[in-house]
């Protein structure tokens, strides 16, 4: 694991429409030691070398979800990327997320990525007056928002997702349909059937094809696809 | 007007049909397998005896229909997903409906026939 | 350079949890506001919070706010306003029901109600045994809370402005303030938010030490933008080391695994907790057990090769335990410390954590500063809340889960109180002050046109070494006074950072040079306000403050039981009493700290 003091090449994809007419990928090396365990440290030490390289970054323990990128073709998070699952000599390849609009180098604009979460309604609906304590909720019911609420919005699902490549504007993509099912399967919120009415449609839910590429990428081991599943059961159950 | 609006209101019962289609073609593929080993095709005599069976009459238009059902729910996703014009959308979407439709009734028509 | 000026009701700088907090209360309200986050709001750093809100809910045992109260005073080593602490620990129940309300997914117990878990300096009947006061879901509680909080502000329509840095405090010449100047990140335009009511929840500056719990982002902007415009800063010598940070990685291992039964060995084997704390053990409040892992450590107890860390086991724990209650855990274990916690135990040491000092204000949480005769006048327009702020109701250590329960509490109050601030106000905005737009225009001129400058990653670093070196968990008193040398020369050369980077589109070089102007303006706060205070209280332990009976364990109350106020201007000092006597109860009054 030690092996001190050692160069990594990159491939990184550049693009700065301030001065670059179009993108292109950049072969750039950094010489590392035994400190830089996560790709995410890397980049800290080719950003110490040229500040001009530009990502996000956060919490860098996974949990923000900032720094999600395509890492040798596959989204993924840099933080939680060990650099020791690299192949040898073999140049590190990282692209910003698939299909969304680059704003600079590996940014991509989540704009669409953000209005299809909103657009499912992710917050709970209870028309009740407030109790004057926590609603009740046994714990087995509690235990059905396990693999949902995690969620850390990263957008490596969605946009590996080939459904929401071609209908970005209309398909939700599993992030979305993820927290969709979050409150429909949450006994305390009371919309599941305006839910399921809103995700009735031939793009925002059956546009996934359960390619699984979801499944695949969420560095949290969630499965979207799983969800859309359940949400496709209700609907079924609520029209027989 | 370029505003975008969903929530079509359909979309369950297609995929739903989908996979009910699905299912039957699936069947009625196994039982030709099953009647190809049984040497139900052994001849053009005893293809044609089992196919005029009645029941196997029925199936085989259920056959027919799930077929193009099936196929019209895809190859219109296919539009849909490719094809940003609408007017260039329900022009091909009316020509799979029609082409399934006669597709259907060439089909059964050679079927029923045997 | 040119700006463009944009007008509100209100403008909050941050969208953490204080930030999400404070911004339901105004778009409830129905006033015009705008968030400025520099991350998408779920990236800020309260989703990294794990064990717990602290409420006396008494799900599971007999609880009450007057203890919480009690173990906050003690908890702060007696330097927290008690007020604050009151209001706080009674409002705790209605903040954490709220937020069920919101649709937070805590974890439940089998009659329904929210999960409650036991948690460091926690304690029922004014400090006798631990208590179950931490409400949580899983170890993932910071996450589901701001989640929750941000999806009820999508529900109320909150307006944000991602990916915006905030650059400087406006404040006019009476010292009002009437909102900030800011730079959208995408495209490098600066823009100033006119506004009647200006709320800072930017959160800390755990940046300031080379090794930390905290995100990339924690650089204190909010806490270096009040401190250039003449706010002074409370209390910043006090930061918590949190007693389990994974040894090298520096990421958080949540108190809950001690909470849910974990416990420390050093390179023994021996739970050397019961030597430092007999009756809490390895439950004693944070500061107690970070020096006591600190000295097994240079004692030569410490594990591993370097002997430079020690073992939190929770191997004895049912593993179903572990996954329902410790799962994200279980996943950091294997991530980062490359150890599965289920069979193995986790290496880990005292990692900079949290901030309890900062901008001064009171339990409304108004921003408050010495004006004529008054020790906390509050200044026109300007709320704080969260880890910026200094209420005070840390004192000189925070007790776990208080820091997200302060967040909720203030956040609400400091929300509260500007709605009805803007609903008395009938005045316009007033004019904006000019040579406030000025100063951070030309700040950032300076940045993009320096010459010859110091390179930005170097500094930082420089900074971080420094302070992690100067101002640990044990601090030295010739080790302070050259600390405060070091930074004062280093600050120098944050003066004239230099960036290679000009590029007006997403130019993150350029920000993290804004940053290390908030991150110094901290760092030297931190040191300054450390090497003045010569005695040991909570978080602040000085070899030259020693242990006698008039001042036990080094903390002096004849001449230190005083909140300490830094003003930039000069570097200078000013200190003001702590509010011994709370809203409604008695003063918990002073006791030698044991656990």
């Amino acid at each position: 694991m030690t092996n001190a003091n050692r160069t990594v090449q990159f491939k990184i994809y550049r693009y700065d429409p301030d001065q670059d007419a179009k993108p292109y990928m950049q072969d750039i090396s950094v010489e590392l030691d035994s400190t830089a365990r996560k790709l995410l440290d890397a980049m800290g030490k080719l950003k110490a070398q040229d500040d001009s390289i530009s990502f996000r970054r956060a919490c860098r323990e996974g949990g923000c979800g900032s720094d999600a990128m395509n890492i040798n073709g596959k989204n993924g998070l840099a933080c939680l990327t060990a650099m020791d699952s690299f192949p040898a000599g073999k140049p590190i390849v990282l692209r910003p997320l698939p299909g969304l609009p680059v704003i600079r180098d590996l940014i991509v604009d989540m704009t669409q990525f953000f209005k299809q979460y909103n657009s499912i309604k992710p917050y709970l609906i209870n028309n009740d007056p407030p109790p004057e304590r926590e609603r009740l909720q046994s714990p087995e019911d509690r235990e059905e928002l396990n693999g949902l609420y995690e969620c850390i919005l990263c957008a490596c699902c969605t946009t590996s997702c080939p459904s929401f490549w071609w209908n970005p504007d209309k398909f939700v993509g599993p992030a979305g349909l993820l927290a969709a099912y979050r409150y429909i399967a949450d006994t305390r919120d009371q919309a599941a059937n305006e839910r399921l009415d809103n995700l009735e449609d031939p793009y925002r839910l059956f546009r996934c094809h359960t390619i699984m590429n979801c499944v695949d990428v969420c560095p949290k081991g969630l499965n979207p696809t799983k969800a859309i599943g359940k949400i496709k059961e209700m609907m079924v159950r609520r029209a027989i | 007007m370029n505003r975008l609006v969903v929530g079509a209101g359909y979309g369950l019962k297609d995929w739903l049909a989908q996979r009910v289609t699905g299912v039957v073609m699936a069947v009625f593929t196994l039982i030709m397998f099953a009647a190809a080993l049984g040497g139900a095709m052994a001849s053009r005599e005893a293809w044609q005896a089992f196919m005029s069976n009645g029941f196997i009459r029925f199936l085989s238009f259920l056959f027919i229909v799930s077929l193009c059902w099936h196929a019209w729910v895809g190859v219109r996703d296919i539009w849909m997903d490719y094809l940003n014009s609408a007017a260039l959308r329900l022009f091909l979407h009316v020509m799979t409906l029609l082409a399934l439709v006669g597709y259907a009734g060439w089909a059964i028509q050679i079927i029923w026939r045997l | 350079m040119t700006y463009t000026v944009r007008k509100f009701d209100a403008v909050i700088v941050g969208a953490g949890g204080a930030g999400l907090r404070a911004a339901i209360q105004l778009s409830e309200a129905g006033y015009k506001t705008a968030v400025l986050t520099k991350v998408f709001p779920t990236r800020s750093h309260t989703v990294a919070a794990q064990g717990g809100v602290a409420a006396s809910l008494g799900n599971s045992e007999e609880d009450h706010w007057h203890w919480h109260m009690y173990d906050t005073v003690k908890g702060s080593d007696w330097l927290g306003d008690q007020d604050a602490i009151e209001f706080m620990c009674r409002k705790a129940n209605e903040v954490v029901v709220e937020l069920e309300h919101y649709g937070m997914p805590f974890d439940r117990l089998d009659n329904g109600k929210i999960y409650q878990r036991p948690f460091g300096g926690h304690m029922s009947n004014f400090g006798e045994k631990p208590v179950r006061r931490s409400c949580a879901a899983a170890d993932r509680t910071g996450h589901a809370m701001l989640h929750a909080m941000y999806q009820r502000n999508v529900k109320v329509n909150t307006q944000f402005f991602v990916e915006w840095q905030a650059l400087d405090l406006v404040r006019d010449a009476e010292g009002d303030v009437l909102g900030v100047t800011a730079m959208d990140m995408e495209t490098g335009e600066i823009v100033v938010f006119h506004a009647k009511a200006t709320i800072f929840a930017t959160g800390g500056a755990g940046r300031i030490y080379y090794s930390s719990t905290n995100a990339f982002i924690n650089t204190g902007d909010g806490v270096g933008m009040a401190a250039r415009a003449g706010i002074p800063l409370e209390d910043m010598e006090f930061w918590q080391f949190h007693p389990t940070g994974v040894a090298g990685a520096g990421v958080l291992i949540t108190e809950g695994v001690r909470g849910e039964g974990g416990i420390l060995r050093n390179s023994d084997g021996e739970r050397f907790m019961e030597r430092y704390a007999p009756n809490a053990k390895d439950l004693a409040s944070r500061d107690v057990v970070s020096r006591a892992m600190t000295t097994e450590i240079n004692e030569g107890r410490g594990c591993g090769p370097n002997k430079d860390f020690v073992l939190l086991d929770i191997t004895h724990l049912p593993p179903e335990t572990i996954m329902k209650r410790l799962p994200g855990i279980h996943e950091i274990g294997i991530q980062f410390a490359g150890v599965d916690c289920l069979k193995e135990p986790l290496p880990v040491v005292p990692t900079c954590h949290y901030q309890m000092g900062g901008i001064p204000t009171n339990y409304l949480g108004q921003v408050v500063v010495p004006k004529g005769g008054n020790q906390s006048e509050p200044v026109h327009g300007f709320y704080a809340a969260g880890e910026c702020a200094c209420a005070s109701v840390h004192g000189a250590n925070r007790l776990g889960t208080n820091s997200l329960l302060d967040l909720l509490v203030f956040g609400k109050s400091a929300g509260e109180t500007a709605v009805n601030d803007l609903r008395a106000s009938v005045k316009a905005h007033k004019p904006l002050a000019q040579e406030a737009i000025a100063r951070t225009l030309a700040r950032v001129d300076r940045l993009n046109n320096q010459k010859d400058g110091a390179d930005v990653h170097e500094t930082r670093l420089a900074m971080q070494r420094t302070m992690q070196k100067h101002a640990g968990v044990f601090r030295f008193k010739d080790m302070l006074a050259e600390g405060v040398k070091r930074i004062d020369e280093i600050a120098g050369q944050v003066a004239q950072t230099q960036i290679k980077d000009k590029s007006m589109v997403f130019n993150t070089a350029r920000i993290e040079a804004l940053e290390l102007d908030n991150l110094i303006e901290v760092a030297k706060a931190t040191i300054v306000s450390a090497n003045a205070r010569t005695e040991s209280r909570g978080a602040h332990v000085r070899d030259d403050a020693i242990d006698t009976p008039e001042t036990p364990d080094g903390r002096d109350d004849r001449n230190w039981l005083k909140h300490t106020l830094w003003y930039r201007e000069g570097n200078r000092l000013d200190y003001k009493p702590v509010q011994m006597k709370p809203m409604s109860v008695d003063t918990i009054e002073l006791k030698k700290r044991a656990y």
